[in-house]
């Protein structure tokens, strides 16, 4: 006598008729034709990734061509005027029959203009980004960030004639009642560093927003307010992206053209105060770059010189803070 | 059973000397209610234990202690959390104030990208205490967090270096240095191994000695070694509006939670039937 199958051996036989096909393909993963593993050829990448070498490359080489490019004219300029004149001669007056090539008249000019945008922008740029960061509402923050960045799009000549008449004529003559001339370095300087303010502002609050919430938290949770969180905690670890920022405003001032070239005067004297007018070198270059320079010539040449400097100066500026972050850093 | 808990190396009185007291506390984040009507205390110098399955709100209850949540917006609390007579969530109470008192580990190790130094007099320098000797604060507060001989030759060096395991008891020796009555645990040992979570275990039974600890564990294992008293929470749809809300099942000493739950739920989650 047979025994009757229990209900659970019947499904099973059903279920394993389901999962017993002959005929099914194997699955991919279980097929081992000869040479299965061997190296296919994808054009598509190879192609894409060409062509981000090649973009690399050719940012790095047209660099090198600029650098190249400022070189030759200024070496030619420097076989006549010596390294020495050039940098300490404190009279600038290269068009003048007894031409004399002292660059210190426009360096002060563009050290006055460059620090006072940095004055104005720095705590302005900081004090928005930290506000942002670390204290506004999140609609706040929505709202007043593209703001901030719309002003980075106003074009400088704007700026510039901004700082002409509204704030040399209006603010500074009229309303504080200063002695100053039709330009002033200050004027320059503090319409500069509103236009900077945005990109500071902008930059390092990014930095500050990236700082992890936990080292926030961390810090309240041993009794700390706000205001020692970010000084203590978001500032120090935020640093290198800050004083990117900073630097980023310090490039920016020191080659901004338009609106020093309209608002900070055109007379090459060297600078001793912040209301008087004053030739900074990108001034000097958009003024002197007019194309009846001959190629070849001393005054062509000294655009060079001179554009050689700026870059010179960006570049130790550059190497400064690079230093100062890898000392003062604190990586998280 | 055989079965012996942490409760055996103390006797526990019936009701705790309460710490902190939650009475018909309900947390929101914006309208969704988190939590609903927790009514326990937190006994003084014992480890209480919370523990749960996911989105069972007793880490919203842990940050509720010491105001935590006031860093996360929208997020509100209402009932009374009493410590010393004073209901913290009172208009006028310095949540600062709050956590200057009731410290906070949290569930990744969080040191400051600081020195080791720097990490500990933290708290006791932005808080203004009156330190006489900051190398006497800092070494003490290591030594409590069992930590000492392990950094004292490099407490200049940047806390990043330290171990996941080494890092959490920083964050430990950290929350000593200012030192809080309470301290809330959130999950400490989840991003640790074993090692390493066996060594914060130890030092909770000391730090025990001196503190009221409140942990988060998601690990029954670990509360039913650590804890004096364990609560049960979990997520319960509510009548209203269907949202799942976390509330208090059982509160009990450690012993009675994992050997006679009351509540069927407490034993099933104990049990491993459900969470």
């Amino acid at each position: 006598m047979s025994l009757p199958r229990s209900p659970e051996a019947a499904t099973l036989d059903r279920v394993s008729a389901v999962i017993e096909p002959t005929e099914s393909p194997a699955p991919v993963g279980r097929d081992f034709p000869a040479g299965f593993l061997a190296a296919r050829s994808r054009p598509g990448e190879t192609i894409t990734l060409g062509l981000m070498k090649l973009s690399a490359w050719v940012s790095i080489a047209i660099t090198i061509g600029i650098v190249v490019a400022l070189l030759i004219p200024s070496i030619d300029f420097f076989r006549q005027v010596s390294v020495m004149d050039f940098l300490f001669g404190t009279r600038w007056a290269p068009r003048f029959a007894n031409a004399s090539f002292g660059v210190v008249p426009l360096v002060t000019a563009t050290l006055w203009t460059t620090l006072i945008a940095l004055c104005t922008a720095v705590p302005l740029g900081l004090g928005a980004a930290v506000y942002l960061a670390e204290y506004a509402p999140w609609r706040v923050r929505k709202l007043l960030k593209p703001i901030l960045e719309i002003l980075a799009g106003v074009p400088t000549v704007v700026y510039g004639l901004f700082a002409l008449t509204f704030v040399q004529q209006t603010v500074l003559r009229d309303w504080l009642g200063f002695t100053t001339g039709a330009f002033s370095v200050l004027a320059a300087g503090l319409v500069m560093g509103v236009m900077i303010v945005p990109t500071v502002a902008s930059v390092s609050e990014d930095a500050m927003s990236a700082v992890p919430n936990a080292l926030r938290q961390g810090s309240a949770a041993l009794g700390a307010n706000r205001m020692q969180t970010t000084l203590r905690v978001v500032f120090p670890a935020a640093l290198s992206g800050i004083v990117a920022a900073i630097i980023l405003g310090v490039s920016r001032a020191v080659g901004e053209t338009m609106i020093v070239a309209i608002a900070a005067g055109s007379q090459a004297r060297i600078v001793g105060g912040p209301l008087e007018q004053g030739l900074t070198m990108t001034s000097f270059i958009a003024n002197a770059a007019l194309g009846d320079s001959r190629v070849g010539s001393l005054a062509y040449d000294t655009l060079f010189a001179v554009g050689l400097l700026l870059f010179v100066i960006t570049l130790v500026v550059n190497a400064i803070s690079i230093a100062f972050v890898r000392r003062f850093r604190e990586a998280y | 059973m055989t079965r012996t808990y942490t409760s055996r190396a103390r006797e526990l009185v019936d009701t705790p000397s309460p710490v902190i007291s939650c009475t018909d506390v309900n947390i929101y984040y914006g309208k969704f209610r988190a939590v609903s009507d927790v009514t326990l205390e937190f006994g003084d110098r014992e480890i209480t234990a919370l523990i749960g399955p996911s989105g069972c709100g007793k880490s919203t209850v842990l940050r509720s202690l010491n105001r935590m949540n006031d860093l996360i917006p929208g997020a509100r609390v209402e009932g009374v959390i009493d410590y010393h007579g004073q209901n913290i969530y009172d208009r006028g109470v310095d949540a600062i104030e709050v956590r200057r008192r009731i410290g906070m580990v949290f569930q990744k190790p969080n040191p400051f990208p600081k020195s080791i130094f720097d990490n500990i007099a933290y708290g006791p320098r932005v808080s203004g205490m009156q330190v006489d000797n900051m190398e006497e604060l800092v070494e003490k507060s290591l030594r409590d967090a069992a930590l000492w001989d392990e950094v004292k030759d490099k407490l200049k060096q940047s806390a990043f270096g330290l171990s996941g395991g080494q890092q959490q008891r920083l964050c430990i020796a950290r929350t000593i240095a200012v030192q809080p009555e309470v301290i809330l645990m959130d999950e400490p040992c989840s991003a640790l191994d074993p090692i390493a979570t066996m060594k914060i275990e130890d030092l909770m039974q000391q730090l025990r000695e001196q503190y009221a600890i409140i942990i988060v564990t998601h690990n029954m294992q670990q509360a039913a070694r650590v804890a004096d008293r364990t609560a049960f929470f979990t997520a319960m749809a509510s009548e209203e509006t269907g949202d799942r809300t976390g509330q208090l099942v059982e509160y009990d000493t450690t012993e009675v939670i994992f050997e006679r739950p009351a509540d069927q739920r407490t034993e099933d989650y104990i049990s491993g039937r459900f969470g």
